[in-house]
């Protein structure tokens, strides 16, 4: 029976890696397949690794509380849909994306208006990258005494979390037009919201993306974090802390597999804005290479 | 350039807003405490004068926001105060935390090393493996965390080792994301020139990539080891609050020791600092012994 499994975990193994291994080889030899083959590739190497992980599982036996096959834990999920809908709802569209909004909205005005002094910019520089490094989701139980238990307090919590990498990141875009460019819109007697609008910020998007990105996990995780020190009675970190201690660990797992898809469609949305506000940029162009 | 511009340039205005942040704190205590101190005063039946109020704001045992100086007391007090041992004292818990962060940072710089150079060598590597990287990441891994301890807890792996395998996890990202671009900026040139040398791909490696990535990695390295440090204070959280930054910080918040959750802040911060620069100061290290010029600082 072993011996079958082991077969079984080794031919799917070498099976899907040799699919790789033939489809890279094709998408070099025929170009038209290229598109085709960057995208059946990862998806094949995700199909193994959940196959494998349903094969082990299975197959050995592993008690569900260390670690539930996929198909324990979709199912577990699809039972749960109000409650993981609940806890979306409570985490990522209360808590994460007002907290990302105000952060990312204040860090590009505070941005904004240290640009304008030499001085401000020479002091809070040093200090956003230093506290870009500090563990901020430290200061979660902070936030809960002052905010309370409600999304308020995740919202703070991330707010500070975002403010440091948009102001450190939309100051050094702002700072990346070249000088000549500078000189030109003196040349036209640019007015500060002309050149801003017309120079500095274009020049500073890809700059600003960056930080949006950095961002949209931190915020993600700031929220779940945050709930682990106090929360209502709903929201993913909850549920996955009280879960946890009732050692249900599909549901566990299925309010990560969620956490985990909605930060990538956060992620996703903000790439895809990119490449639509910063389409000159040599990392977006194409045709290159 | 000379010393006092240097000064000038940098020490004063960071001075300055430090200065400015401390001055709005006490300011800010003074108004948040209030209430506490007013019904305090009640309670005692007591009338404070308006400057007795003041100073009762900053001198609270369990105030909403401690004053700066309450903080660096009980830092210090927490720290020198105690010896080294004690379960109280703030540099046996660094320690603990200190430990896993350093663990899971070399474990996850060595696989992200090893990761990207296989992913430069191995087409295949490259196509299957980095877009599920990248995906790895938008895994909320900090939230998981407690449950990872738990689970490795349960088969029999605890200590060091789970809090060392969340900071891996989190600090190998930037790694193969850096070494992958460190690895891959040789230019054409360079490695058409180890072709006319016959080099074969050990001596491309050796002699041309990855001295070519050693800025890339120092720069991932810088990044790595503070989400080390995050993540090994979040491994902490759920560990019934043991030892360590994390466990100080969960305990404070049950017992609503607003100075001890400050004071260990301040140790946190202060730990991503020296690592920080530890790491800054080994690239500068490095950067001489390979024989990169001085940088020069700009005006």
């Amino acid at each position: 029976m072993v011996a079958v499994l082991l077969i079984a975990i080794l031919g799917v193994a070498l099976g899907i890696s040799w699919l790789c291994v033939y489809l890279v080889h094709l998408g070099e030899a025929l170009p038209a397949a290229r598109r085709f083959v960057d995208l059946a590739v990862p998806l094949l190497f995700g199909v193994m690794l959940i196959a494998e992980w349903e094969l082990v599982t299975r197959g050995f036996g592993v008690p569900e509380i260390l670690l539930p096959a996929p198909s324990v834990i979709l199912n577990v999920a699809a039972n749960a849909l109000p409650t993981l809908w609940e806890d979306v709802i409570q985490t990522f569209v209360k808590s994460a994306l007002s907290g990302y909004l105000v952060g990312c909205g204040l860090g590009f005005l505070a941005a904004l208006l240290i640009n304008r002094s030499d001085f401000l910019k020479r002091g809070l520089l040093p200090l956003g990258n230093f506290v870009s490094a500090l563990p901020i989701v430290g200061v979660a139980p902070i936030a809960v005494m002052w905010f309370g238990f409600d999304w308020q307090s995740k919202a703070a919590v991330i707010v500070l979390m975002t403010f440091f990498p948009m102001l450190v990141n939309t100051e050094a875009g702002l700072a990346a037009a070249g000088h000549m460019e500078r000189d030109l819109m003196r040349t036209y007697a640019a007015t500060w919201g002309d050149e801003m609008r017309r120079l500095r910020l274009p020049a500073a998007w890809p700059f600003i993306f960056n930080a949006l990105k950095i961002n949209s996990t931190l915020a993600l995780i700031g929220a779940i974090v945050a709930e682990f020190f106090g929360a209502p009675t709903y929201g993913v970190g909850f549920r996955i802390s009280t879960e946890m201690g009732r050692m249900n660990t599909a549901m566990v797992w299925a309010e990560i597999g969620v956490a985990a898809i909605l930060g990538s469609a956060f992620y996703g949305v903000i790439a895809l804005l990119e490449r639509r506000v910063t389409f000159w940029h040599p990392s977006v162009r194409k045709g290159q290479r | 350039m000379t010393q006092p511009s240097f000064f000038r340039h940098s020490v004063v205005p960071v001075l300055t807003v430090i200065a400015v942040i401390v001055a709005f704190w006490y300011v800010a205590a003074l108004f948040m405490n209030h209430s506490t101190v007013v019904a305090e005063a009640q309670l005692k039946g007591l009338a404070f004068t308006p400057s007795a109020t003041w100073y009762r704001s900053w001198a609270l045992d369990k105030p909403l926001l401690p004053a700066p100086h309450q903080v660096i007391a009980e830092l210090w007090k927490s720290t020198a105060g105690l010896s080294v041992t004690s379960k109280r004292s703030l540099v046996y818990h660094g320690w603990v935390t200190l430990s896993a962060t350093l663990l899971g940072f070399l474990l996850g710089t060595l696989l992200g090393i090893l990761l990207a150079i296989g992913i430069v060598h191995q087409k295949v590597m490259d196509k299957s493996l980095m877009p599920w990287i990248i995906a790895s990441q938008t895994v909320p891994i900090l939230a998981v965390a407690p449950m990872l301890i738990v689970v490795l807890n349960a088969i029999g792996i605890s200590g060091l080792l789970p809090k060392a395998l969340i900071s891996t996890y989190l600090s190998f990202f930037p790694v193969v994301v850096g070494m992958v671009k460190g690895l891959r900026s040789p230019e054409t040139i360079h490695l058409d020139l180890m072709r006319t040398y016959n080099a074969d791909d050990l001596q491309v490696f050796t002699k041309l990539r990855w001295p070519a990535s050693v800025p890339y990695l120092f720069a991932s390295l810088k990044v790595g080891i503070a989400i080390s440090l995050i993540g090994a204070i979040v491994g902490e959280l759920p560990t019934g609050a043991a030892a360590g930054l994390g466990a100080r910080l969960l305990s404070g918040s049950y017992y609503g020791q607003t100075i001890q959750i400050w004071a260990a802040l301040f140790a946190a911060a202060f730990l991503a600092g020296i690592l920080v620069l530890v790491v800054g100061w080994s690239e500068s290290l490095v950067m001489r012994l390979m024989g990169a010029r001085p940088e020069r600082r700009a005006a």
